[in-house]
């Protein structure tokens, strides 16, 4: 689960980590309210997404006119905001940040996140801060410091002692850098954090740390134990068919294709997209029903898949293991009727009693073709996709 | 032969008195596996489906001997689970729940190192030895005994995996699904290791997806020790970066791992891949009597091949030290009791 930058730099502060003093600002009069209250001749207005790459896109201004901080935060407020990172509908700005601006003498990077392969957390950081860290792992690896912590040991004096060398941190910066992470790693545990990343982290013109910008995710898994998080939620930067398929406890992502799937099981649903492409087809989605398939699910599926009117035809592909495949067919041929399903369904069931199931598929007067196997169930809804595409 | 389980291995079920716990204990034993009861915290001299219920693993384990565990607790007290198990002396625990937090499985990851436990999971299928022994949620029909050991990070796609290699006669010497989490217990190599020590297995299956390295480690592991033939898919190639598909770990992170790079690298390490995973029965079919005696691998290397059993020899050797030092330790505990 994502965080705001204002929401994650609340966090950090109470942690003790030093921000800018900020205020958040939900329309223009509020942002010169804000602007009015920090004080000062200048002032940073970020726009509030859950995605990178705000600077570059517009939603980062600096203002040193207090006249303008509103016509700032108006320009930015009530419309998306598209980014590197948000695909081409962007995001919605429904928040402004007005953050007092700093003197920034040089920029850092600092992250904690997993690493998959030590199965750790690891501490990263960088001199090379306020770029795109990616880019400079894959051009200047050198330039990436990194230590992974023992759970048992926790996060020790000399690993951020070697951190603030690396960086080339002098006299009490070290100092400062020390609480920091002891501060970030603690919060990394206490709140089930999956990453913290502050890019970047500034050395101020008076020799202070700073954490100029955040970005804090929660891991969703561990949302039981942590209420507080859980109510940070900002459902409007999630896309809304990805949101009601949560509801439903549905795996389901949004993909630019026109032939929606339907599978059981995440890697079988991945293969399934990754089929449909290989035989010339583009995936509309991905979805994981889940090992169940239950009737209800399998209809709450159909109408997430509807949701989106570029859906030509469906491929359901479910390989009953427990769950008898008749029962399932049955579960399809009746979502398919109560659901107005109007583009052709091609359906794949193997497993217990998949004859039977193929037989009952075939049998009704519904627009469903029973495939086979694989190669055949991906062949022909990407026959019936273009088929559909021809005649509309 | 097999890895892992078979017919002697005694199975106890941690959460047994739950919905999943009590439908899954139910289908092993039907299935045949040698289930010897349950676990479930304040119902401990209940019965439960015939089987005995205990409070703590560590009773179950003095009363039936058990030396496998499988998990169906809820999440929250998944990783607690977990380390009780490696607390009672428990060899191989299999995790099936989905959805336990990061954060514990690298406590439990870090718990387990130099213990004499082995985990499977969380979030996976299970392990089968087809005909002796199934700890999991797999359906147990679609396997048959044969030659074909099978390794993934799926449940569904390890299905389709097993039942193409029962379609096509080879069957399966032990099929593990290793999970769909980031931090998980035994991993490709691990399993592949054992599949390349065990007589019975022939050809390896492995099915790997988007997120992390792994299949790139083993990818290496492979063109460095394993002489029988691999064949490889890998799900994800259309999945777009930053979205997790489903599985925790499934998700393509600044740019690494993608299924073209860990395509790649199996490629690279002489491994044979389909791009469809409706072609993993056949293509290991095709490998096998390509190879049967002696793998295309192994003549290349022909050398490294005696190295590698060496090593193994030696691996071998040294696990017996560890065990009876183990028992020392154990007979010496009891001893002060």
């Amino acid at each position: 689960m994502n965080l705001h930058e204002y929401q994650s730099k609340k966090i950090l502060a109470s942690y003790g980590v030093p921000v800018p003093e900020g205020l958040v600002a939900a329309n223009p009069d509020e942002a010169e309210a804000a602007a009015r209250a920090l004080g000062g001749t200048a002032w940073v207005i970020k726009a509030q997404v859950h995605a990178g790459g705000r600077g570059k896109a517009g939603g980062v201004k600096l203002v040193r006119d207090l006249e303008a901080v509103s016509a700032t935060a108006a320009a930015m407020l009530g419309r998306p905001l598209v980014t590197a990172q948000t695909g081409a509908k962007g995001l919605p700005v429904n928040k402004v940040y007005v953050e007092a601006g700093s003197q920034i003498e040089r920029e850092l990077y600092l992250s904690l996140t997993l690493n998959r392969e030590r199965g750790r957390i690891a501490v990263v950081a960088s001199a090379a801060g306020g770029m795109d860290i990616e880019q400079v792992a894959h051009d200047t690896p050198e330039k990436i410091l990194s230590v992974t912590v023992h759970p048992a040991a926790g996060l020790e004096p000399w690993q951020c002692r070697q951190l603030a060398f690396g960086l080339k941190l002098k006299g009490d910066q070290i100092a400062q850098l020390q609480s920091i992470l002891a501060a970030l790693y603690r919060l990394y545990l206490e709140k089930d954090a999956s990453l913290i990343e502050i890019n970047p982290l500034i050395v101020t013109s008076q020799g202070r740390l700073v954490a100029l910008d955040c970005k804090l995710d929660i891991e969703a898994n561990a949302l039981f134990r942590q209420n507080e998080m859980a109510q940070l939620r900002d459902v409007e930067q999630e896309d809304p068919a990805e949101r009601t398929a949560s509801e439903h406890d549905l795996n389901y992502v949004s993909l630019d294709g026109d032939i929606a799937c339907m599978v059981n099981g995440a890697g079988l649903a991945m293969a399934t997209m990754d089929l449909i492409k290989l035989e010339g087809g583009s995936p509309a989605n991905f979805l994981d029903v889940g090992g169940g398939a239950t009737a209800e699910r399998v209809t709450a599926a159909f109408e997430l898949i509807l949701s989106n009117p570029k859906v030509r035809a469906i491929l359901v592909n479910i390989f009953g293991g427990i769950v008898r495949c008749d029962l399932i067919a049955d579960g399809i041929i009746n979502a398919v009727r109560d659901v107005g399903v109007r583009v052709p369904v091609v359906v794949r069931l193997e497993g217990t009693n998949a004859e039977a199931a193929r037989a009952k598929l075939a049998g009704g007067s519904l627009a469903i073709t029973a495939a086979t196997d694989l190669t055949d169930a991906a062949r022909k809804v990407v026959k019936a996709a273009k088929a559909k595409g021809a005649r509309s | 032969m097999s890895i892992l389980v078979s017919k002697r291995t005694k199975v106890i079920c941690q959460g047994i008195t739950g919905r999943q716990g009590s439908f899954h204990t139910e289908q092993s034993i039907a299935y045949g596996t040698r289930m010897v009861g349950g676990v479930t915290p304040g119902k401990g001299g209940e019965r439960h489906l015939n089987l005995p219920v205990f409070d703590t693993v560590r009773d179950a384990v003095r009363a039936t001997g058990a030396n496998a565990s499988v998990i169906y607790v809820p999440a929250p007290y998944a990783a607690d689970g977990i380390l009780e198990a490696a607390g009672a002396g428990i060899e191989l625990v299999v995790c099936i729940t989905e959805g336990v937090p990061v954060n514990d499985m690298v406590k439990v990851k870090a718990a387990l190192q130099g213990s004499g436990t082995r985990l499977i999971g969380p979030n996976c299928p299970g392990v089968i030895t087809p005909g002796e022994c199934k700890i999991g949620i797999m359906p147990g029909f679609i396997h048959k005994p044969g030659c074909v050991g099978i390794v993934s990070r799926s449940g569904t796609l390890t299905y389709e995996a097993v039942f193409q290699t029962t379609n096509n006669g080879l069957g399966q010497s032990s099929c593990v699904g290793i999970g769909g989490d980031p931090v998980r217990g035994m991993n490709f190599i691990e399993v592949i290791e054992l599949f390349e020590r065990d007589p019975k297995t022939e050809g390896i299956v492995m099915v790997g997806e988007i997120g992390g390295s792994d299949e790139e480690a083993a990818a290496e592991y492979i063109r460095r020790h394993v002489t029988k033939p691999v064949v490889a898919y890998i799900a994800g190639v259309t999945a777009p970066a930053g979205k997790r598909m489903g599985h925790a770990g499934a998700v393509v992170a600044g740019g690494k791992g993608t299924a073209a790079d860990k395509f790649r690298a199996l490629e690279e390490a002489g491994v044979r891949t389909v791009h469809s995973p409706a072609e993993l029965g056949s293509a290991m079919r095709s490998a096998l009597r390509g190879s049967r005696g002696k793998s295309g691998a192994a003549k290349r290397k022909g050398v490294r091949v005696k190295k590698v059993r060496l090593r193994a020899a030696k691996a071998k050797a040294k696990r017996k030290i560890k065990r009876s030092v183990r028992r020392g330790a154990r007979s010496r505990r009891r001893a002060r009791r």
